[in-house]
């Protein structure tokens, strides 16, 4: 498995260096990129830049998902709370975060805070859904089977629905980190500094295809590193499921 | 006798797109304590139903179950539970499951629990399994796994939605008489649903036969063979009477005796 991965990787950059070899207009080759790439980690801005960008997925991110845990949960347990809570989720998530943006800038100003609430929205609204689906889909005889054991309805929902609908909550997260990722570049057109959706915009002024490039990688690995990292966690969390 | 488990005029009926579909009808049956009832009757007659207005998981619309003369509102950890399903918390060992219901009784310490967990874990025969995850058992594992939790809180009545369905033959006859004789060590009350005859009549002291639209009771048909059982009595002529008896209270239920819905 791992060794066709790696002989993707390989066809995939040898593609890449013949299109660029072959003229593609303004396309550099994988060697400009890392050169560029060196000299951007030379100098500390990748560094910054990615430090800059991997405060704010975090932030949100973990923001979002610890807001859509117990969103998820109220909604799924009390009917009321879905009643009043449900049509808000729906309507937002029809808005792409990005059309939240000049709304988060003028109530909250260009400083970190319209980032990170674009971003913790973004992520919120991907995993309450997948939260409230866990809840709502806790196999009813799982309930059933604590109660006659003469549980009540909290040790119930601590022992069963929690642990029950963990697997659909990590999910959610993973789906959250992803939408923390795809909003982090929009974010950073709100005046940013730093970032590496900033600095992507920077090259784009000035027509540095390399430096794109580069941004590219980073934000591609970055994520990959942290989807992988949830997918672990999941794996030992969820490590009693039946799979198929 | 003293009676355990009474059904008196017990209707159950469920909204059904704007209708109300009545899935038990009046039903009145009085179980007595240490008397294993076991009920059959065609699928959707309304069994599960009935035994889970007992548990105090459906709430009946018309009349009440009375267990030990007070009307049951509530699931309680007297009542123990044996779910078709299984329902075991996929989540945690064998031996979590069995002592899941001693945690929430108190005055019971963790070395009680323990130990009383492992009698269970070893009177079904998991003690190999003990830190097993329920995914790793096999159907008749994590059976005996359910029988095993729902003992373990000690309850003075056992009742039992199709807990051997899932089953093969040979498993299944095991179980009957592990439960047979768990049963006249511990003397409880139980309420046992089934389809197969067979295991209706091998177990208990009265079956009930229940017939479909809306959910009654058909026909009561005492077994009078003696506790306890064995394959000799399984064989016996007797034991065929009396299956032929239920059998045809079961699958000849006629026309006229199954009112239009
Ligand atoms: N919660 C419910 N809502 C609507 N109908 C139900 C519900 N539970 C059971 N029923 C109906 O009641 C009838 C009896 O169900 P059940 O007691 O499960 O039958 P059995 O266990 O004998 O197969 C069935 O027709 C079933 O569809
Ligand atoms: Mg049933």
């Amino acid at each position: 498995m791992l060794a066709l991965n790696v002989v993707a990787v390989a066809v995939g950059l040898g593609v890449w260096a013949g299109l660029a070899r072959a003229g593609v207009e303004g396309l550099p080759g994988p060697v400009a990129v890392a050169r560029r790439g060196w000299e951007l980690i030379e100098s500390g801005t990748l560094l910054k830049d990615t430090a800059a960008s991997l405060r704010r997925v975090l932030i949100g991110f973990l923001l979002g998902s610890l807001l859509a845990i117990p969103v998820g949960f109220l909604m799924g347990w009390y009917v009321t709370a879905r009643g009043l809570i449900e049509p808000y989720v729906q309507f937002f998530r029809t808005i792409p975060p990005l059309a939240i943006i000049p709304l988060a800038i003028v109530l909250l100003g260009i400083g970190e805070t319209p980032k990170i609430f674009v971003i913790t929205l973004a992520a919120f609204l991907s995993s309450v859904i997948s939260t409230f689906q866990g809840v709502v889909s806790v196999d009813k005889t799982l309930i059933n089977a604590a109660r006659v054991l003469g549980a009540r309805d909290g040790v119930t929902f601590r022992r069963v629905v929690v642990p029950a609908s963990s697997p659909f909550i990590l999910v959610g997260m993973r789906i959250g980190l992803g939408s923390a990722w795809a909003t982090l570049v929009a974010a950073e057109l709100i005046a940013a500094q730093q970032g590496v959706g900033y600095r992507m915009q920077q090259a784009q002024l000035y027509y540095d295809l390399p430096t794109i490039f580069v941004g590219l990688i980073t934000i591609g690995v970055l994520g990959l590193i942290m989807d992988r990292i949830l997918l672990l966690i999941e794996r030992r969390l969820t490590r009693w499921q039946e799979r198929r | 006798m003293n009676t355990k488990i009474s059904f008196q005029q017990t209707s159950c009926a469920f909204p059904v797109n704007g209708a109300t579909f009545v899935a038990v009808d009046r039903v009145s049956l009085d179980i007595a304590d240490r008397e294993v009832v076991t009920v059959v009757g065609p699928s959707g007659c309304g069994k599960s139903t009935l035994l889970n207005m007992a548990a105090g998981l459906v709430n009946p619309t018309g009349g009440d179950v009375y267990v030990d003369g007070t009307p049951v509102r509530e699931p309680g950890p007297e009542r123990g539970v044996i779910f078709q399903q299984y329902a075991l918390f996929p989540w945690l060992t064998v031996r979590a499951n069995v002592e899941f219901g001693l945690t929430l009784q108190r005055g019971v310490g963790r070395a009680e629990r323990r130990r009383r967990a492992q009698h269970f874990i070893d009177l079904v025969g998991l003690t190999d399994f003990a830190d097993a995850l329920p995914k790793t058992l096999s159907g008749g594992m994590r059976q005996r796994c359910a029988i095993a939790r729902a003992y373990a809180v000690n309850p003075s009545i056992l009742l039992m939605d199709e807990p051997f369905g899932a089953l093969d033959a040979l498993t299944r006859v095991q179980m009957q008489d592990q439960l047979l004789r768990a049963w006249s060590a511990e003397q409880r009350t139980i309420m046992f649903i089934t389809h197969d005859v067979d295991e209706a009549v091998y177990l208990a002291n009265r079956v009930v036969v229940m017939a479909a639209r809306p959910g009654r009771i058909k026909e009561i048909i005492p077994v009078e063979l003696p506790y306890p059982r064995s394959e000799a009595h399984r064989l016996s002529p007797e034991f065929a009477k009396i299956r032929n008896r239920v059998w045809h209270a079961v699958y000849h239920q006629t026309p006229e005796e199954e009112p239009a819905t």
